[in-house]
């Protein structure tokens, strides 16, 4: 508990742990919709683009400047992931995979090739699994991180009827005069801005397991649509909370410690959902 | 004028059209069934009636205050809806999404609406039950309630008795019978022929070739073919 304290003293670990719950947060939101849209894909494929895009930007020693760069390369991918979801020659989940690895490909390549840093491998692995980035927070990041959690909240709370509709029967919603395509690209491009700052959280490889688990763990317990957002959240933001501060305390990686907790909570859940036998 | 008006309608994608031209008319209290295989472009004309296609040819008109999207849509449930975690007060709820105009939540007047429709399909016990949790024949009744939520005139329902058991299907088809007898004004798809020649006042047929008309119209139209039931 000592070293706890001792270490809350520090801004840096302040920061890491606002921007921590705040992103469990959004993501667990989004998670609800995305999981419901059968769309958890679109977001571990958006994850692999944004390490490209991360790579490109290392390549080209943009390190104040990524974001800008790193943010629209991933809403633009999210964009077209879903406009061409309907009609294509290749399929939904193929192409999704087909981008995602050709990412993560070019993206290791062009790291490997051109980083201006000694220790590639390093590197390499931090940006898959999140190991320091969220140490080294400027204020910045932190006050980004911030506004565009409480821009998420909002839209979630005060479209929440559109957002529903939209999720629970598109072809209805669309039959009633609501411009679905929007709220889709809307949803998509916001998962986009989410997984971004995810990878200072999590890492690339891992930010599904924060859009995913929560959402599937409150699916177990929830029986309405608003009982299950409420719960994603909150079984979201415990579990980063208690996995960052797991992490400060043992000195494990923050990312795979925060997923770690996710999963041990959705197993639980999911065996005492199993014992009570019944769903719903 | 008629509530629906449909002139030299040409149903299709945009790699090509199906079938001929459609010419009919729905009026305030029809109850009519289009009828025909599988793969007939029932479904299509459908979704071009809804507005989620656009016609390939000719147009459809909406007349006697009718706007396309106060049309109340039972459509066939999907995979996605079969375990959604959603209240069948949330699910009824959402049929008033074209009402909510520039507000952002749901008004009182909303609120009630879906109560009332709710109590008319007695599915007021259910309300706060989760939507999976239900039989598919109270899955169907909560879809229907959120049809009613959206429309005052028109009903549109897409083969509504689809994976019912027989008893199910009987009470179904005197729910959506009882409904139009209260003035509501019914578009139904269906492969029953039998149900359609029972309840129907107007068919339209995808058979070999299309024909529209009342159902006696239809009896006369099938014995001149010689076809049997």
């Amino acid at each position: 508990m000592g070293i706890l304290f001792e270490y809350l003293q520090y801004p840096f670990v302040r920061y890491a742990l606002i921007v921590g719950t705040l992103i469990a947060l959004c993501s667990s939101l989004l998670g609800v919709l995305l999981v419901l849209k059968r769309y958890s894909y679109i977001g571990d494929g958006l994850s692999h683009v944004a390490f490209g895009a991360m790579a490109i930007a290392a390549v080209l020693h943009m390190t104040s400047a990524k974001m800008l760069l790193i943010l629209p390369i991933t809403v633009l991918a999210a964009v077209l992931l879903l406009k061409t979801s309907s009609s294509s020659k290749v399929q939904g989940d193929a192409r999704i995979a087909m981008v995602s690895v050709s990412s993560l490909a070019i993206g290791y390549l062009l790291m490997n090739r051109f980083s201006a840093s000694a220790n590639v491998s390093a590197d390499v692995c931090s940006t898959l699994f999140g190991s320091t980035s969220i140490l080294t927070l400027t204020a910045g990041e932190v006050w980004l991180c911030v506004i565009l959690s409480v821009l998420v909240v909002m839209m979630y709370v005060l479209l929440y009827p559109r957002i529903f509709a939209v999720t629970f029967d598109e072809d209805f919603a669309r039959a009633s005069g609501m411009n679905t395509g929007f709220y889709n690209l809307l949803i998509a491009a916001v998962t986009a801005v989410i997984i971004v700052l995810a990878m200072n959280l999590v890492g690339s490889l891992l930010i599904s397991a924060l859009v995913i688990f929560p959402a599937i763990t409150a699916m177990q317990i929830g029986r309405d649509f608003r009982s299950v957002s409420v719960y994603a959240a909150v079984i979201s933001v415990c579990c980063a909370l208690a996995g960052m501060l797991v992490a400060i305390v043992s000195g494990t990686p923050v990312g795979s410690t925060i997923v770690a907790c996710d999963l041990a909570v959705f197993v639980i859940v999911y065996v005492l959902s199993l014992l009570k036998g019944r769903r719903g | 004028m008629s509530l629906i008006t449909c002139r030299n309608l040409i149903l299709g994608y945009e790699d090509g059209p199906i079938g001929s031209e459609l010419n009919f008319t729905v009026n305030k209290g029809d109850y009519l069934c289009i009828i025909g295989e599988n793969g007939s472009g029932k479904t299509t004309l459908m979704k071009t009636l809804l507005g989620l296609l656009k016609p390939y040819g000719g147009e459809v008109l909406f007349g006697d205050g009718l706007k396309q999207e106060k049309i109340g849509y039972l459509p066939q449930q999907t995979l996605v809806q079969k375990d959604f975690p959603a209240s069948v007060r949330e699910v009824v709820l959402s049929g008033r999404i074209s009402h909510l105009g520039k507000h952002f939540f749901y008004q009182k007047k909303d609120r009630e609406e879906a109560e009332r429709q709710m109590a008319r399909l007695q599915i007021k016990n259910l309300e706060n039950h989760s939507y999976r949790s239900l039989s598919g024949g109270q899955q169907q009744r909560v879809l229907l309630a959120r049809a009613l939520c959206a429309t005052d005139d028109l009903l549109v329902l897409d083969e509504p008795v689809t994976g019912l058991d027989a008893n199910i299907t009987k009470i179904m088809y005197e729910t959506i019978r009882q409904l139009h007898k209260e003035g509501m004004t019914i578009i139904m798809i269906s492969h029953d022929i039998h149900a359609a020649l029972k309840y129907a006042t107007h068919i339209l047929s995808f058979e070999d070739t299309h024909f529209f008309g009342t159902k006696d119209q239809y009896l006369q139209y099938r014995q001149k073919k010689g076809g049997s039931f």
